[in-house]
């Protein structure tokens, strides 16, 4: 039984979001996604700077078996990325709601992070998906 | 006598299986109006021994002309032992074999011609091949719009002295992903692309291909222009030809900023590498690039490793962003190579070693300038460009190309390829090639046939 923390939000494509003190978001995949994709050897992180619409493609996740598109959760800017994946992309797979954390985003409409599904929702959404 | 094992008894035993009547049964899910007809205009099937003395008859028709036709395939001579180990039955198979059935003794073998084939381009990493040099060409134009992430354009630039067949099929390939290829003009005097015509301003365009030599034989300035194309944000896509490589410095180095230096992408045709020239192919295309671009790199890519009890072995690397697993964000639909190929090219390179290739190289050099100062003695012969080139050149004849070649044909002499189609601007040229492989007599030879048929 895979970890939902409680105070994340989630969303159907495996991302999390913590939303910070400050009101920006920080995003990165669930302990689920990373147990299904196993052992990671790459992520293509998203460009600093940029911005994406809720559900744009922004960042790669590559294991040895799969590459998975990782998809932007909400409508935003990215104003960090975590470097340190490039030297550890495992880290992915040891931490994926601490360490693992990929971007942060400031987010255009805090109204957006209200509709994500929350941890009961999710824990709902992979039971459902592993028959 | 076909050679499907099922006779009648087996067949009807197998209808009977499924329960259809008829073999034309299992067609019924197709429409009548897209059945073809039995073929009208293909002969009745003859005899093994039939066949084999209508064949012999046509190969008898060929003769053995001095081929002096360059324009992206390459007469070299091939020695006897690339083929006679090529054809092993080890070796000798038309099939790509996959991670689960492919051998280590096939995977090193791939291993190590990715290895000659990065250090004779200076570059960190090569792939197992791909199909030709005009597709890797376009694979390369696709691979530089994804890896260049700081242009949004999709707008690359491709000189038009690039061989003509390579920027049809990049336009075919590109055109409907929204790439646009953007003609630059070569300059009329050297055939090549004048860095000083090169606009100031470019805007974003995401990528420079530069050819060594070009389609006409002729060297680039390819400092200047790796130099100009990483100023301007684009990334360099070589495309070269091997052989030149063994004399002319390699795409990794080209550029003089030292933050800067080196092609991002080089590709090419190679077979001038061992594969003879077949009327047109087989031949493998060659892809490398720079470490930080490999991920974006196609084709099956073989890596070194050590399995658990610390032993060398080989694998196929970065699978994750071939077809077969990434399926429509793959890096290419292609996920096969051309083993054979590079199994000749391979051996050939190692028998070769350094020293030969350079030495090929000389030697072809060498012939074509001696080539073109006997033709050129000529009476209205001359050569067009005035830089310095490698193993071609472009000559103008006093009459239309076509009928020169016609005429020199006829004396038992293939003198180039006719430029006029693609080339109208030049008037009645040809481009001529002299390889190692000819001796000072061709060369007498072909320069008193064009004597002849242009008094």
């Amino acid at each position: 039984m895979s970890n939902v923390p409680n105070e994340l939000k989630y969303t159907k494509s495996h991302e999390w979001v913590r939303i910070e003190d400050d009101g920006s978001v920080t995003i990165g995949i669930t302990d689920h996604a990373q147990d299904l994709l196993g052992d990671m050897v790459f992520i293509e992180l998203p460009e600093t700077d940029a911005n994406y619409t809720a559900g744009e493609e922004c960042a790669v996740v590559e294991s040895v078996k799969a590459a998975s598109d990782v998809y932007a959760p909400i409508t935003g800017e990215v104003i960090a990325v975590n470097e340190e994946l490039g030297d550890a992309p495992e880290t992915v797979n040891q931490d994926p709601f601490g360490n693992g954390w990929i971007f942060k985003m400031t987010p255009e409409d805090a109204g957006e992070i209200e509709e994500l599904m929350d941890a009961e929702a999710y824990r709902e959404l992979i039971a459902s998906e592993s028959h | 006598m076909p050679f499907i094992p099922h006779n009648d008894a087996d067949t009807r035993a197998m209808l009977d299986a499924i329960g259809a009547d008829t073999i034309e049964d299992l067609f019924d899910e197709v429409p009548a109006e897209l059945r073809a007809d039995a073929l009208q205009h293909v002969p009745a099937g003859r005899s093994e021994m039939a066949v084999t003395r209508l064949m012999h008859g046509r190969a008898a028709q060929d003769t053995q002309p001095l081929n002096f036709i360059g324009a992206g395939a390459y007469e070299h001579h091939i020695p006897a032992a690339v083929w006679e180990l090529t054809t092993r039955g080890e070796f000798y198979t038309a099939y790509t074999p996959y991670q689960a059935e492919a051998s280590q003794g096939t995977l090193q073998l791939l291993y190590e011609f990715q290895t000659m084939m990065a250090e004779l381009t200076a570059m960190d990493v090569a792939n197992a091949s791909l199909y030709d040099g005009a597709s890797a060409l376009a694979e390369a134009v696709l691979m530089a719009v994804r890896a260049n992430r700081k242009s949004k354009s999709k707008r690359f630039l491709m000189p038009a002295n690039v061989h003509p067949v390579y920027r049809q099929v990049v336009e075919t390939i590109v055109k409907h992903q929204g790439i646009t290829l953007e003609l630059l003009d070569y300059d009329a005097r050297g055939g090549h692309l004048d860095p000083a015509s090169l606009p100031g301003e470019p805007g974003d365009i995401c990528a420079l291909v530069i050819p060594q030599p070009n389609f006409f034989g002729v060297l680039e300035d390819v400092d200047a222009l790796t130099d100009w194309a990483h100023g301007h944000g684009m990334l360099v896509i070589a495309v070269v030809n091997p052989t030149a490589l063994a004399l002319l410095t390699p795409p990794g180095e080209w550029g003089r900023d030292d933050k800067t230096r080196g092609a991002d992408i080089v590709c090419g045709e190679g077979q001038p590498l061992g594969a003879p020239l077949s009327s047109g192919g087989p031949y493998f295309g060659f892809m490398c690039c720079k470490q930080k671009h490999v991920r974006q790199m196609p084709g099956r890519i073989i890596g070194a490793t050590v399995d658990q009890d610390g032993k060398p072995g080989y694998v196929l690397t970065l699978q994750a962003r071939e077809q077969h697993i990434r399926r429509s964000k793959a890096t290419s639909n292609i996920c096969t190579n051309q083993g054979l190929l590079t199994t000749a090219a391979t051996l050939y390179m190692t028998l070769m070693g350094p020293d030969g290739l350079r030495q090929t190289a000389a030697h072809s050099h060498a012939n074509t300038r001696q080539l073109c100062e006997r033709l050129c003695a000529i009476d209205g012969v001359e050569k067009i460009f005035d830089r310095p080139g490698f193993h071609e050149a472009v000559l103008r004849l006093p009459r239309p190309a076509a009928e020169v070649l016609t005429a020199l044909e006829d004396r038992g002499v293939l003198g180039g390829f006719d430029l006029s189609g693609h080339y109208p601007e030049l008037g009645n040229a040809i481009l001529v090639c002299a390889t190692e492989t000819k001796t000072a007599e061709d060369l007498d030879l072909f320069a008193s046939a064009l004597k002849d048929v242009l008094a």
